[in-house]
């Protein structure tokens, strides 16, 4: 499967189980999805459980988040991740605390999806990976896949979780892994071992990291479409990294990330969102405070930059392999 | 093709463009007039059949529904009819709410809760509703609507609990006061940010149609936050999956200092709002109890036989300040609240009853007694749980429970430190 047959499968796996999941947003019904995420779901489980929305994604959060008060699962879609800032006051001063405001008498079990990250040419508004936002809030749970195989064992997980999941899909990868090189051909996912997806229900719990390589020079700490690009580098210049593809953001795994940084005893964070207060600080922050004494050289974070997401400059932008590679000198060299 | 000049010309014709900003017609030391307010007579304006497309709607979106006329009987085609032993029932939850807020504003001025506010004046709007609402319909309030939570027999040692923020307090103490959360009684959890409670009434009503339910939802709102984008897209989706919904608007004239003329008040009225959504729009006299008694009635009715969503304008008057961190006279005039063209609707229910010979002085004496007694009783047992004034009532380890269903490591982390932070201080709080 590529990753948005995954994510499919996983909707289509939990609905057949569970009767209260609804999924509703803009363009996921009849048509099913502008990326097929939602394809033939509307036929299979009718139109009161997969449904077209009006375009306000405040609307599409404020009544995902009644119809968990109610008792349902839903699991919104929002378009772009670029377009989620209309549903922030839902998302933050609502999901994220109707549990704690409410002593528990009422919750907010969303999974909210939505394509995020670069690498496409999608401009400023088709591009951006607003993680951190997300990850500064207390009360949801952030999480993006590498793989097709992650993503439905993630997607399952965060479904059934009674948390409010925020569930960001690199849509880069969506069709194939993206090494980070992109005036070579595209991949597909059909040579990748992450492509090999399981038709049934399967779960990949929160909150776990995992090692996609063993090494012992130096950490790399990556999720999304980072981590193959990530694995190119290491490919391309035999450095011995050890590469944590983190999967959950919020809760973290924080013994998978401190493990390892003990073991090479250095530490390089790679993610596409701008990097000032991006993930990439508390990652930082973190493994300073907690593998201090074990770092031979200071933690590099390789990120975007701290510009809005460009169109046609977008290979200068994209933390590539140029970047992470010379990030990899730098920290090598101590 | 016009010369440059000629296109100059034109525009020199024009007055320079002016900015409007509205203004409240009193200000303070004003004489009040409301005599511009138009207030037709009770039973002059129609009940259509709760089956109607709401195109039909639009001369009752820009009138007022009105039951009570001026002798204080009950006349035209929206009195509800109800029996004496309804309208005492309502006039005493009245009296209740109107009592338990004079007792709560009191013990925020004697330093035993930190804030509160009152619905004086709009009592009718939360009571009468909620008589006319089956139990099990889920009520999406705003923060002024009390009422309900008295009306459906929510124990006011329970709400005094949560305004204390004491040991009773089923909300640990995290929410500030008056910010209910009471499922028992379809009272969903008040969250300070405004109009965000509008697309989550449609959402639950949208489910309660999708499961083929038979509840509906009703959900609060002031005119001023009708101005929040939620309000618009709650409009939407209601009328797009015809949502057994209804929304009140609260038009109590002010917010905070704003006049209702900085929620779009000067060219419309908000159930008009309605009306551009095909969603059926009534404007009701908020201070006539068998009025709002009978809108809500007729638009649950229109939500249970799936015709659709209302909107119901609530024309009413804040007499009291916005909350007990607000001075009105420090921006609207004193003589608002007594010239207010539609009266107290305690006292408007009061003298109905009267009217028809259910209802004496004397007993009204012996009711307002009555609920004093029972407000005084219930907060001498409150603060027998204690009062915020005394400091935290809560295990200090609550702070970090249902911020997720199970605490990960860093609030676990998190929570130690706090814990440790206490055992230094050398006075340490209750724990778990």
């Amino acid at each position: 499967m590529n990753m948005i047959q995954a994510i499919n499968s996983a909707m289509d796996v939990t609905m057949a189980r569970d009767p209260s999941i609804v999924v509703m947003g803009e363009d996921v019904g009849y048509f099913g999805g502008v990326f097929r995420a939602t394809a033939g779901l509307q036929k299979k489980y009718g139109k009161t459980r997969v449904f077209d929305t009006p375009i306000t994604e405040c609307g599409i959060i404020g009544v995902a988040v009644g119809m968990g008060a109610y008792g349902l699962r839903p699991v919104p879609e929002i378009q772009f991740a670029d377009y989620i800032y209309p549903a922030l006051d839902q998302l933050v001063s609502e999901a994220a605390r109707l549990r704690y405001r409410s002593g528990g008498e009422f919750t907010a079990p969303l999974t909210v999806r939505s394509p995020f990250g670069g690498g496409i040419f999608g401009g400023q508004t088709h591009s951006q990976s607003p993680e951190g936002i997300f990850t500064h809030v207390s009360g949801v749970k952030t999480v993006i896949p590498s793989t097709p195989y992650d993503a439905k064992g993630l997607l399952i997980a965060a479904i059934e979780d009674n948390d409010p999941v925020i569930f960001f899909e690199p849509k880069r990868i969506y069709n194939g892994p993206f090494n980070g090189h992109w005036d070579r051909p595209a991949e597909n996912w059909s040579k990748h071992p992450g492509g090999a997806v399981p038709e049934g229900y399967y779960k990949i719990p929160l909150g776990k990291a995992n090692v996609v390589r063993e090494g012992e020079a130096v950490t790399m700490l990556a999720y999304g479409t980072m981590v193959h690009v990530c694995a190119q580098v290491v490919a391309d210049t035999g450095v011995d990294a050890e590469i944590v593809d983190l999967r959950t953001l919020v809760p973290l795994d924080i013994e998978t990330i401190e493990a390892s940084v003990k073991k090479t005893g250095r530490c390089m964070i790679v993610h596409e969102a701008t990097r000032t207060s991006g993930f990439g600080a508390e990652l930082a922050a973190l493994v300073q405070e907690r593998c201090f004494y074990h770092l031979e050289a200071p933690v590099e974070r390789v990120t975007g930059f701290d510009t809005p997401y460009p169109h046609s400059l977008e290979w200068a932008y994209f933390p590539g392999p140029v970047r992470i590679g010379q990030a990899l000198k730098k920290i090598l060299k101590d | 093709m016009p010369e440059e000049s000629d296109v100059v010309d034109a525009l020199s014709n024009l007055k320079p463009l002016s900015l409007h900003v509205p203004e409240p017609k009193f200000r303070p030391g004003d004489a009040v007039d409301f005599a511009e307010v138009a207030v037709p007579a009770a039973g002059s304006v129609r009940r259509p059949d709760t089956l109607a497309p709401a195109q039909d709607f639009t001369d009752l979106a820009y009138t007022m529904v009105r039951v009570l006329d001026e002798d204080a009987q009950a006349v035209g085609p929206w009195n509800p009819q109800l029996s004496p032993d309804r309208l005492r029932r309502m006039l005493r939850d009245m009296a209740m709410v109107r009592a338990f807020d004079e007792r709560m504003f009191r013990a925020q001025r004697q330093g035993k809760t930190s804030f509160y506010m009152k619905s004086l004046g709009e009592e009718a709007v939360a009571v009468a509703a909620a008589h006319a609402l089956d139990d099990e319909d889920m009520c999406f309030p705003s923060y002024r609507q009390q009422g309900l939570l008295i009306a459906r027999g929510c124990p006011l040692v329970d709400m005094m609990n949560q305004i204390y923020s004491n040991t009773g307090d089923k909300l640990q103490g995290k929410q500030l006061p008056i910010m209910y959360s009471e499922k028992r009684f379809g009272f969903f959890s008040i969250s300070g940010n405004l109009t965000t409670q509008y697309p989550q009434a449609v959402g639950w009503a949208m489910a309660s149609a999708s499961k083929g339910d038979t509840r509906i939802a009703a959900t609060w709102c002031g005119e001023g936050s009708t101005a929040e984008g939620d309000f618009h897209s709650a409009l939407t989706f209601a009328t797009v999956y015809r949502a057994p919904v209804i929304f009140n608007v609260v038009n109590n004239q002010w917010a905070i200092s704003s006049f209702s003329g900085f929620a779009g008040a000067e060219a419309t009225t908000f159930a008009a709002r309605a009306i551009g959504y095909g969603i059926a729009g009534l404007r009701v006299d908020g201070n006539d109890a068998l009025a709002v008694y009978a809108a809500t009635a007729w638009a649950a009715e229109r939500a249970r036989t799936n015709a659709g969503p209302t909107l119901i304008e609530h024309f009413t008057y804040r007499a009291e300040g916005h909350s007990t961190s607000d001075d009105p006279t420090q921006y609207r005039s004193a003589g608002e609240p007594t010239a207010w063209p539609l009266g107290d609707p305690i006292r408007r229910l009061k003298d109905h009853l009267i009217a028809i010979g259910e209802w004496d002085e004397d007993r009204q004496a012996a009711m307002d007694r009555e609920v004093a007694e029972a407000v005084k009783t219930a907060q001498k047992d409150a603060e027998k749980n204690g009062i915020l004034g005394h400091g935290l009532h809560q295990p200090l380890d609550t702070l970090f429970d249902g911020v997720f269903e199970e605490m990960p490591w860093h609030l676990r982390e998190q929570r130690q430190q706090m814990l440790d932070e206490e055992t230094a201080s050398g006075r340490p709080w209750a724990r778990k």
